[in-house]
């Protein structure tokens, strides 16, 4: 009972979260936004006992990438003068190709019906014991794929990072 | 879940809050007294006996400062910014261990809020987070040497968060668990963590004193070159905020380490002696604190001891030392732990 209550108010927040993300003027204010919706998200996997997810979630997003975010936004000093001015043509059709693209996603979701799982769900999944035995058991080869996939990542940042490459 | 188990929440809850603000509190006034015996001075010795209610007067000054605030800044979050250090810095206590149970009328009290099974990741993310107070509060300040000191804390704070996650990971690798409360109880008697993983240890103290800003990592107020650091701007009760959550994290960090590597609430030889189990636990309690004001005392001997840092020196000491030597010690950790299937490879 309780549980539906914070679903619907963590719902709430995330949803006006992402629309002042959108709608505000001063960039830093958006990431900031942005930040608070990571944090309704981290609650909602709570709801769904995945605390691993949630704080790692926490960790990854709100504590390394958003703070990167804010640190180069607050370098590059945004403010309406700088800002570059766009025609009234182009911002008619990114109005028209995204309220068709609004229009799409409505009507594909309207169509939907409800998943059903064929296999049975474990509530207990989410505990990190289980996930970690679910990732290095199940899912091994995909799990350390992707590993080298942030690898090579890691690797082509050092290198366009770098001034001079001998 | 009864009503008698939400109060005792609660008031487990409040005591650690209260604690951690006396302590800090009194770090303050710790801290001048350590760096005047280190530089053969007296400290303060005016208000009270020997000085003892200096902390009351400081705060009493700092809530009748003029309070000012820049007419350009962000106003809004100018003012959230302290708020939310002071807050990051609060959090971190409720999943420390402060002592095992204390049995009374028959029912098991544990000195512990709570003991989330994710603990050590709570303790990190809440670290993590601890940044936006002060990069929020930088920016707000709308004054370059401000905006130089948050951008400097923050660039530091990451890249120490490297090297103490991989030591973390090194130490959770031996113990078994993420949950706090299991690798205190785990440490009984001589079973300290610093004997199992010496370097890790080392790795975490550092980074812990690149984390809470303490010299000689206090880069982001250097007076030489940023004026007052991310806090120039900031006056009166606002800047004792941000000062206060210096120590706060001080407290707390020492109490992390104590309960990582020091063995926690443990004492040897102890539980020889005593079998009482409430005396045992408060016994325990006692001996925390006293790793703790250790550690408190070590932060301190270090800041009176050591000149700080030069920008440069701190970013390669972060990334070309910790860092290596941090994957260095868990690469040692795992291949100890797979010794036996390791060496029947080569003895067959």
């Amino acid at each position: 009972m309780v549980t539906t209550y914070l679903f619907y108010f963590l719902s709430f927040l995330a949803i006006m979260f992402g629309l002042m993300v959108v709608l505000s003027k001063n960039p830093i204010h958006s990431v900031l936004y942005l930040v608070l919706c990571f944090f309704t998200i981290a609650g909602h996997y709570v709801l769904l006992n995945a605390q691993f997810l949630a704080v790692v979630h926490v960790i990854v997003y709100s504590g390394a990438i958003m703070v990167l975010f804010l640190f180069v936004i607050m370098l590059l000093n945004l403010n309406k003068e700088t800002e570059p001015h766009k025609s009234i043509w182009l911002k008619g059709s990114a109005a028209i190709a995204a309220g068709s693209l609004l229009l799409v996603m409505v009507g594909s979701l309207k169509g939907a019906t409800t998943i059903q799982s064929t296999n049975a769900f474990n509530p207990n999944i989410g505990l990190i014991e289980n996930l970690g035995t679910t990732l290095f058991k199940d899912f091994l080869l995909p799990f350390e794929v992707s590993s080298i996939l942030l690898l090579a990542a890691m690797v082509g940042a050092v290198m366009l990072g770098k001034k001079s490459i001998k | 879940m009864t009503l008698g188990y939400v109060i005792y929440k609660l008031v487990l809850a409040v005591i650690v809050f209260a604690v951690t603000l006396l302590i800090a509190m009194y770090s303050t006034y710790a801290e001048r007294k350590v760096a005047g015996f280190l530089q053969d001075r007296l400290g303060p010795n005016r208000a009270g006996w020997f000085g003892i209610l200096q902390p009351v007067a400081d705060a009493v000054k700092l809530f009748m400062k003029e309070e000012v605030i820049p007419s350009v800044s962000n106003r809004t979050l100018f003012i959230v910014a302290p708020g939310l250090s002071l807050l990051t810095a609060c959090m971190t206590g409720v999943v420390i261990p402060w002592g095992t149970s204390i049995t009374l009328f028959g029912t098991s009290y544990s000195l512990q809020v709570t003991d989330l099974n994710i603990g050590i990741l709570y303790l990190f993310g809440v670290v993590s987070i601890g940044v936006y107070g002060i990069m929020i509060g930088g920016w707000a300040s709308n004054n370059k040497y401000s905006l130089l000191g948050a951008m400097r804390a923050s660039s530091q704070m990451i890249s120490y968060e490297v090297a103490m996650g991989i030591s973390i990971i090194a130490l959770i690798m031996t113990t078994g668990t993420l949950s706090v409360g299991q690798i205190a109880a785990q440490q009984q008697g001589w079973h300290w963590n610093v004997l199992v993983q010496p370097l890790g240890c080392l790795i975490f103290i550092i980074c812990a004193f690149a984390e809470t800003n303490r010299a000689p990592f206090d880069l982001p107020e250097c007076e030489q070159e940023l004026v007052g650091g991310y806090h120039t701007e900031y006056s009166s009760m606002k800047m004792g905020f941000y000062l206060f959550a210096e120590y706060i994290n001080m407290f707390v960090s020492s109490a992390v380490i104590s309960t990582f590597y020091f063995g926690g609430y443990n004492m040897p030889f102890v539980g020889r002696f005593i079998h009482d189990g409430n005396l045992l636990a408060i016994l325990g309690v006692v001996f925390l604190f006293a790793k703790i004001f250790f550690g408190i005392f070590f932060f301190m001997w270090v800041r009176w001891t050591i000149p700080r840092f030069r920008y440069d020196q701190l970013m390669n000491l972060g990334w070309k030392t910790l860092i290596p030597l941090s994957i260095l010690n868990l690469v040692l950790t795992g291949a100890w732990m797979m010794r036996h299937e390791i060496l029947s490879v080569f003895i067959k």
